[in-house]
């Protein structure tokens, strides 16, 4: 049959299949089971109400539960049996077969730096976004513009920029941007400019920024020993201080390799293939997509900021560094957190991403997309739903967090 | 800062530019491959697209033709005449020209080039070219000629005809198109209708377990769907579904049950208790109310999760893959094909540009129609 009568027929069928089935469960409810006449009209009433909501929500508790619910119970076992065996048990052999591949702690590896590097980037360029496009008039047309690959596809964002990485050979013209404009540099005043000072300054501010915000969160504790008494998330604080510590001496550390880079002027590179860096290559892919997400929700949660606020810390002379990190975002914090684990979700599923740039090759592998190797290539059941139990460890202290703050908020 | 009356940001014009720069730099890629796939493959290797925007100049080497059969007397010189262009293709305006490969642009249009003992060379802005001489002068093979020539920038649309009417399988989008198309309308209309019942009962309907329900949904909110892929793909194949368009359909409207149950109870909780109960006192049935009044009322987080759905079932490729593309490739999407043509056309931009804006086209025009929605969909789902 032709698919797209198939589709016609399964619309109809679909839609036509749910309204009659609400419909007739309901009337058979009430006219056949429980009829609202008779001695026990009342009685039954109550006893139909009763069952509805179940009338209600059957379709979506049954469909929910088959295809999100059982499913991760069903990976939970296959990643325990053996498929070439006749699935029989095999314990946590699946495991160790993972964990002795190099391939594997490669994709865990990159996927740490994608849960750092995204989120944390798209959060930033979405926040500053959000807080420039408010200010002028063209604003909501310029957020548009930067909310727009929100509605193309990874692949499609794939395509976009292998293009911009494009190289051809020295002697060629090239027809990637990137290469076109690492042409320029030949070694001379501007490229020590733009190569070294630039990225420099950026990876200082980037320093001094987060040794702040690691203050910030640390100094409740320092203060609270001097007044006796705690201050609460102890453990929170510190994970963040240590965190914010490490960071800066990343920063700083690369900052010595920056000066010291012996950059192979005048040659084109294929960006693609150079290990490490290519994996920040490709989630400027995913930053570049998620920004226009964190800036719609940013700005809407920094226009919701009280004026007196800001107006009072004004008065009291604050400086408008101050206003941003001091007054709006502790104020948004809520918002940011949201956004942050929400990227992080989108970050731990990136496969098309992968996929259709590198697969994987030059030490780019991500998790989700070795399962996909492991399941579909290699035909390796167990392996693969080893690897994807791995993916759902990493999404499930978001997925307590999420239900945490779902069920407060509805109390 | 800038909020209080009477004072007005002295850093307005900053503002102003780094907005700039920052749309700027988040449309040049797209933009970039938008352009490359108006142009024809010589061009995309020939320059950069942005190089396209502007006229380009281009030198490249002709020679005079034959001169043995082609030369005319005049007097007592010999001359061969004729137009670059016409007997070489190309085109443009001559911006300048040369007879030597060290000095390319030694002459100016019009110019008169003496190649010694008389033997002269003259190339005009059109490309017409007189090369006379006397009788052993002009023989043997035709003048070599360096002619550095603009010409104005030049989009073509073959690409787009190429790709719809390809006669490779490989390479022709129209069947992808309709397949996407397939298995996106019904993805996206399905799983609105089951959500919106169950959205109501969570929202408006009591009974106990309603809050672990909707802890529930919240839950599997982030489930990656990763871990359903196996199972499924069992599951399909054991009640005999197998690969293929019901498979795919299922699958989507599991996978998006929980947002549009999420996104339709918070819009619903929100609409006015007064309404429902004054329609409950006047004797509606939960049937009727749904239908006659929360359904009308909800238009706008039905409108935002259909956009999502659209656009997360267009843009998707991993469920296609599993669910629906089996061996005969038949029943390939878009971004499949996209996948494909990137392994086996690499080097060949204005296919890939062309076939991945035909799958970005649709959404982009969704998306600018329906922002909207769109951002009201985002806030409802994720500011809370």
């Amino acid at each position: 049959m032709n698919p797209a009568l198939l589709g016609l027929i399964t619309i109809a069928l679909g839609v036509g299949g749910c309204v009659l089935y609400f419909w007739g469960s309901n009337q058979i409810l009430d006219k056949v089971i429980f009829p609202a006449k008779g001695p026990q009209a009342g009685q039954n009433i109550n006893r139909a109400n009763m069952v509805r909501p179940w009338l209600f929500l059957f379709p979506a508790i049954f469909a929910l539960g088959l295809y999100l619910a059982y499913p991760v119970f069903e990976t939970l076992r296959l990643s325990l049996t053996d498929r070439d065996a006749g699935g029989a048990f095999v314990g946590l052999a699946n495991y160790n077969q993972m964990m002795a591949e190099p391939k594997f702690w490669e994709a865990l590896r990159n996927n740490m730096l994608w849960l750092i590097v995204v989120p944390a980037a798209s959060t930033a360029f979405g926040l500053l976004a959000a807080q420039l496009t408010d200010r002028i008039k063209w604003g909501s047309a310029a957020k548009s513009l930067i909310f727009m690959p929100m509605a193309i596809s990874f692949v499609g964002a794939g395509v976009i920029f292998k293009l911009v990485y494009e190289a051809r050979p020295a002697d060629q013209g090239q027809i990637g941007v990137l290469n076109a404009v690492w042409l320029q540099f030949e070694g001379g005043i501007g490229s020590f400019l733009f190569l070294q000072a630039l990225p420099a300054i950026m990876l200082l501010s980037f320093a001094a920024i987060v040794a702040y915000v690691g203050w910030i969160f640390v100094r409740p504790i320092a203060e609270s020993k001097e007044r006796g008494g705690g201050k609460g998330y102890v453990p929170l604080r510190l994970f963040v201080g240590a965190a914010a510590l490490y960071l800066v001496y990343l920063s700083l550390s690369s900052l010595i390799g920056l000066f010291t880079f012996d950059f192979p002027y005048g040659q084109p590179q294929t960006w693609l293939t150079i290990p490490f860096w290519n994996s920040f290559l490709l989630m400027v892919v995913l930053i570049w997509i998620q920004t226009g997400f964190a800036m719609v929700i940013l700005s809407a949660a920094l226009r919701g900021i009280p004026e007196e606020t800001v107006e009072a810390a004004i008065i009291d002379g604050a400086n408008p560094f101050q206003i941003f990190f001091k007054i709006k975002v502790p104020q948004i914090m809520g918002t940011i957190v949201v956004v942050w684990t929400t990227i992080t979700i989108v970050v731990l599923k990136v496969f098309d991403i992968v996929f259709a740039m590198t697969n994987g090759q030059w030490e780019t592998q991500v998790l989700a997309n070795y399962m996909y190797d492991k399941m579909f290539r290699a035909n390796d059941w167990g392996v693969g739903s080893a690897s994807a139990i791995v993916i759902m460890l990493l999404v499930t202290p978001i997925l307590v967090w999420n239900v945490y703050n779902a069920r407060k908020e509805m109390k | 800062m800038d909020n209080i009356a009477g004072s007005k940001s002295s850093l307005g014009w900053a503002v102003n530019i780094s907005v700039v720069l920052l749309v700027a730099l988040w449309v040049f890629p797209t933009f970039g491959l938008l352009v490359s796939s108006f142009r024809t493959a010589d061009q995309i290797v020939g320059s950069g697209w942005w190089a396209s925007m502007f006229p380009s100049e281009q030198t490249e080497r002709f020679r005079a033709s034959a001169p043995d059969e082609n030369r005319v007397q005049r007097g007592d010189l010999f001359v061969v005449e004729g137009n670059i262009f016409e007997e070489n293709g190309g085109g443009g305006d001559i911006q300048s020209w040369g007879t030597s490969s060290r000095a390319v642009d030694a002459y100016q249009p019009g110019d008169v080039a003496d190649l010694g003992d008389g033997e002269t060379f003259t190339v005009d802005a059109d490309g017409n070219y007189a090369w006379s001489g006397n009788e052993e002068q002009i023989s043997g093979r035709g003048q070599r000629a360096f002619v550095t020539a603009e010409t104005p920038p030049e989009f073509t649309t073959e690409n787009y005809v190429n790709i719809m009417t390809s006669g490779d399988a490989n390479d022709n989008m129209a069947k992808a198109f309709f397949n996407t198309l397939t298995v996106t309308i019904p993805a996206t209309i399905i799983p609105i209708v089951v959500a919106a019942f169950a959205a109501y009962a969570l929202a408006w309907m009591d009974f106990p377990g309603r809050a672990i329900l909707i802890a529930c949904v919240v839950g599997l909110l982030v489930v990656p769907l990763q871990l359903a892929l196996i199972p499924l793909l069992k599951l399909h194949v054991g009640i005999g579904i197998g690969k293929g368009y019901l498979g795919v359909w299922l699958a989507h409207t599991g996978f998006g049950l929980p947002l549009a149950i999420y996104l339709l109870r918070n819009y619903m909780v929100g609409l006015p208790r007064d309404i429902i109960e004054n329609a409950k006192v006047d004797g509606a049935t939960d049937f009727q109310i749904f239908t006659k009044i929360i359904l009308p009322l909800s238009f706008p987080a039905l409108a935002s999760f259909a956009i999502f759905q659209f656009l997360w079932t267009w843009n998707d490729l991993l469920v296609a893959k599993v669910f629906l593309i089996d061996a005969t490739g038949q029943t390939t999407v878009m971004t499949d094909q996209i996948v494909n043509l990137l392994g086996t056309r690499g080097g060949n931009w204005e296919i890939l540009a062309t076939a991945a804006f035909v799958s970005i086209a649709v959404p982009l025009c969704v998306f600018f129609a329906m922002q909207k929605y769109l951002v009201r969909g985002l806030l409802a789902g994720s500011v809370k």
